[in-house]
């Protein structure tokens, strides 16, 4: 049993046949092709597949394709504007705050939605709010330094 | 010179396409007529295995066939092979059991494949799965490292009694004379018994594979996680799939982290390519992250005795080990390689310990598979010995810093030929642990300890001073030592006709910014700018030939390897230099960039000659072909020894023996850095894969070979909140054996960090009586040693 499913995706209207069973980040993969969205386990532990469903982040595997419908979804590959990227992208580029890059999509959107809802960051801080996303390669000593980077600099106080 | 050579911190080239979702791992692959495989998996630990039967599932919508034990067998599949050889103390060669891709006769462990269904898509492959009949006869198992080996044991292969794989004493009878005799004449004795736990290696890319066969050109395509391409098509393409090397390519495309498991040819990957080769269709493979718990290659599991004499200055005279390393059901690629080669050749450590000598008993049981995972030897190695040490410096009273610096090899001491086989090329130890000592305010710590101890809390500080085997190499040594495979690297350096260069390594990139660190190197020698280098690496139909990246190995042999393909560019452009520039080819000069005629400011780029060589209207035919294009090998005449020094320090809550790292200080010392921000976080990785071990991973299975530890839900992973900010620094001292001089950085984080954290663990509890707590250090298993201290 199949049946059209519509939303927006970075600023587009899509649509596409799925099944009742069919995840948020199946869609995205799978139907929409946009592959920056990673899944990382089957435990809706890891945080690799966080998007942003109506300006809040979520973990893609953990909602159906149907329960998104009408909604307003942000993914990795709707944060640039063209060459030039998001001051959350941007900082971790500028700390290396990736490595082999598997986690990174959903570490950037958590981070954003991190910076949105809070008015000041410290250390303690991102390090907690950071417990969904796992990444294997960094240590989270470059991530932590990023997203505290970026915070002044989305907030505009940099 | 253009900006961007070696030493500089530039950022990395990779990182716009993995920060804007343009990365392009396996499981983006997709292709047309594409079907999906779903592995149906033992659920039993140890079980015979009677009929499978497939009639229902091959029925159910979507699948196109249901695969089988005796399928394979049919169609001429091998067994997965084991790339090293290892020989008992009696002269037997190891048992080499048959690893069939599908389960035979009998199921060994959790998670072996007992039937492929190959459907139309992912989810009726699954459902049918659940359609094939297995008539299972579970069986007694032997699951447990240490006891596995005894009589009375269940026994999993017909040719492995006492499911012993090898028996090896190393270095051997005589070394093994020299340690009684240390021990008969010691001042002081330490002895622990110590368990290095089994850990998942938990990439947070699951496996994955996509295979296309093409049959107008009988060649096959395997997309797959791997951090050896070249290796994956040899092993699976002449031992499983009888599929000629020339037919064959293996692409291993962006890859989400390796740490090692990613190395092994597994069954998977040889099912998918037989399956597309039969059907004669693309067939994808996704691994579940539960099913990755259980069938990547598992890393450590040893349970050891190790001794250390000491004379009554607190110099250590022998040091003996009796090991059993668990190597899971069935042999991995390089399993019989890691509790024996990586292992014991580093005993010495950065020490003068001038009698050493151990016994290894490699058993099988009911789990997973072992193999290489981050570090591979060398972690269980650096931690029984710093360990030991701090148990010696308890023992005889001296402070753990003073008794290795009484033990140092000393600077002026290389190139030094330890007891264990390994000539050390250079290093500087005690300036490390200096440099460490102060970083870290050592001399601070009582203060801090009473600071905590006025708030209830127990505070501990503990060294370790690793040191590490990398660039794995030379083809020569480990032939001898039981390599089935050369260790040399291979580069291709390509200048286009337009002046731009094109690199083709046989190492692999998957999180260690290879793009951007060969990159400068071509910046650095050739005056090549940065954005027009490109690196392409992990296909072997463009990669010439490369043995991948491993054992820390690319920078010290790869990058060396890229080093002689451009000493060769500068000699050829030197002679097309001399031609265009009308002087002897001797007095051309070549510097950033530029060919000079000596003495002279008759100059011309290397772009231009670059251009002569692809537009040869003004060349010298007769004498030189045109083209710009070399390609060197590079096997090194030993490893490299990286080495660090590192202090951590942990606050202990008695009440509910939760621990915390709350500072640590770094001190590596890695030869020379090309790209020092890359180096960093090198190690701040392997420090967290360190920490992990040390405090919370931990892969734990019943007696009946049950995984109790099969999810994250189970499975501790470090997180944000569980590790600190690392306090880093380097020396360096370069590795006088490649041309470079660098030396691995991939492991050593991992290599030194559990003994560091353990130490400042004991240190916090030496207090209430706890002189030793194994790995991993829980809130429970702390609670659990100071009740019993208390009790006794
Ligand atoms: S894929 Fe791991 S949390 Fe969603
Ligand atoms: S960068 Fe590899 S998992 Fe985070």
């Amino acid at each position: 049993m199949t049946s059209t499913v519509s939303m927006t995706v970075n600023g587009k209207q899509v649509s596409a046949e799925c099944e009742g069973r069919t995840l948020l980040v199946q869609y995205l993969r799978e139907k929409l092709a946009l592959t920056g969205t990673h899944v990382g386990c089957d435990t809706s532990q890891c945080g690799a597949c966080v998007v942003h469903v109506d300006g809040i982040s979520v973990k893609s595997c953990t909602m159906l394709a149907h329960q998104a419908e009408g909604c307003d979804v942000v993914t990795i590959e709707g944060l640039a504007d063209g060459d030039t990227l998001h001051p959350m992208q941007e900082a971790f580029r500028e700390n290396h705050a990736l490595q082999c890059g598997f986690c990174t999509p959903g570490m950037v959107m958590s981070a954003i939605d991190m910076v949105n809802r809070h008015d000041t960051l410290d250390e303690k801080t991102v390090r907690h709010q950071l417990e969904g996303n796992l990444c294997r390669c960094t240590g989270y000593h470059n991530i932590v330094k990023a997203i505290l980077a970026a915070h002044p600099v989305m907030k505009g106080t940099a | 010179m253009p900006e961007g050579g070696i030493g500089a911190s530039v950022k990395r080239k990779e990182d716009f396409r993995f920060l804007t979702g343009r990365g392009a791992y396996t499981d983006d692959e997709v292709r047309a007529g594409q079907l999906h495989a779903h592995m149906l998996r033992s659920p039993h630990g140890h079980a015979a295995l009677g009929s499978v039967d497939t009639s229902k599932a091959e029925a159910a919508p979507g699948v196109v066939c249901v695969l089988t034990g005796p399928d394979a067998d049919a169609d001429g599949l091998g067994g997965l092979p084991c790339g090293w050889g290892i020989t008992s103390k009696d002269g037997t060669p190891m048992v080499e059991p048959k690893w069939p891709v599908i389960a035979q006769g009998k199921v060994r462990y959790v998670g072996e494949i007992v039937a492929t269904v190959i459907a139309e898509t992912a989810e009726q492959a699954a459902d049918a799965a659940e359609l094939v009949e297995v008539d299972y006869r579970p069986l007694d198992a032997a699951a447990v490292t240490e006891t596995a080996h005894r009589d009375g044991a269940a026994q999993i292969h017909e040719e492995a009694p006492n499911n012993l794989c090898f028996d090896w004493d190393f270095p051997g009878e005589e070394a093994a004379e020299a340690v009684d005799a240390a021990f008969e004449a010691a001042a002081h004795t330490a002895r622990l018994e110590l368990v290095n736990q089994r850990i998942i290696p938990h990439s947070m890319e699951p496996r994955a594979a996509v295979a296309e066969y093409d049959k107008g050109e009988e060649k096959l395509t395997l997309y797959c996680t791997a951090q050896a391409a070249h290796a994956m098509r040899l092993l699976l393409g002449a031992f499983v799939l009888n599929q000629p090397e020339h037919k064959f390519r293996v692409v291993a495309p962006d890859v989400g982290g390796g740490f090692g498991s990613k190395v092994a040819p597994y069954a998977e990957y040889a099912i998918i390519c037989w399956a597309s080769r039969k059907l004669e269709r693309p067939v994808r493979w996704l691994g579940q992250r539960t099913e990755c718990f259980v069938t990547d290659a598992h890393g450590r599991d040893h349970v050891t005795e190790v001794e250390l004499a000491l004379d009554a200055e607190g110099k250590f005279t022998g040091l003996r080990v009796n090991t059993v390393a668990n190597m899971g059901a069935y042999l991995s690629a390089f399993a019989p390689l890691i509790p024996t080669f990586l292992y014991a050749t580093l005993f010495a450590g950065q020490y003068t310990t001038p009698a050493i000598s151990c016994n290894v008993k490699a058993v099988f049981t009911n789990t997973s598979p072992v193999d290489a995972l981050r570090g591979a030897g060398r972690p269980e190695a650096t931690y029984l010995l710093e360990r030991v040490i701090d148990e010696a410096a308890r023992a005889t009273g001296i402070d753990p810093v003073e008794i290795r610096k009484r033990n140092f090899i000393a600077a002026d001491a290389f190139p030094y030929q330890t007891p264990v086989a390994l000539l050390y090329d250079s290093g500087s130890y005690e300036r490390a642990l200096d440099i460490a000592l102060e970083k870290s305010d050592w001399n601070g710590f009582a203060a801090r300890r009473s600071a905590s101890e006025a708030d209830g809390k127990l505070r501990g500080i503990g060294i370790a001073a690793p040191i590490e085997a990398t660039g794995a190499a030379p083809s020569a040594i480990a032939g001898q030592l039981g390599a089935r495979a050369g260790l040399y690297e291979s580069a291709q350096v390509r200048f286009n006709a337009t002046g731009t260069v094109t690199v083709f390594a046989g190492t692999h990139n998957h999180g260690q910014g290879h793009e951007t660190t060969f990159a400068q190197l071509v910046t650095d020698k050739l005056g090549v700018p940065l954005e027009n280098v490109e690196v392409v690496e992990g296909d072997t139909d463009r990669a010439v030939m490369g043995m991948g990246t491993y054992g820390s190995r690319s920078l010290s042999v790869g990058g060396s390897a890229i080093d002689r393909a451009m000493d060769k560019i500068i000699d050829k452009g030197k002679k097309i230099a001399s031609h265009l520039l009308e002087a002897s080819v001797d007095d051309i000069e070549f510097d950033s960039g530029t060919f000079t005629v000596s003495g002279t400011d008759r100059t011309i780029s290397i772009g231009e000659v670059a251009f002569a060589a692809y537009v040869p209207h003004n060349y010298p035919l007769e004498e030189l072909e045109p083209g710009l294009d070399e390609q060197a090998f590079f096997d090194p005449v030993n490893f490299n020894f990286p080495f660090a020094s590192y202090v951590c320090e942990v606050e202990v809550d008695p009440e509910t023996g939760s621990v915390s790292v709350e500072r640590f200080t770094a001190v590596d010392d890695v030869g020379n850095i090309v790209n020092p921000m890359i180096v960093e976080g090198q190690v701040h990785g392997g420090l967290a894969h360190g920490i992990g071990q040390a405090l919370m991973e931990g892969a734990v299975f019943d007696e009946n070979g049950q995984p109790l530890t099969g999810s994250l839900m189970d499975y501790t992973l470090p997180r944000a909140d569980t590790v600190p900010s690392f306090d880093l620094d380097h020396t360096v001292t370069p590795c006088p054996m490649n041309p470079l001089g660098a030396k691995g950085v991939g492991e050593i984080g991992a290599i030194g960090a559990p003994p560091a954290v353990v130490n400042a663990v004991v240190d916090a509890l030496r207090s209430h009586g706890v002189n030793h707590i194994d790995m991993p250090v829980t809130s429970e298993s702390v609670w659990q040693a100071l009740q019993s201290a208390k009790a006794s």
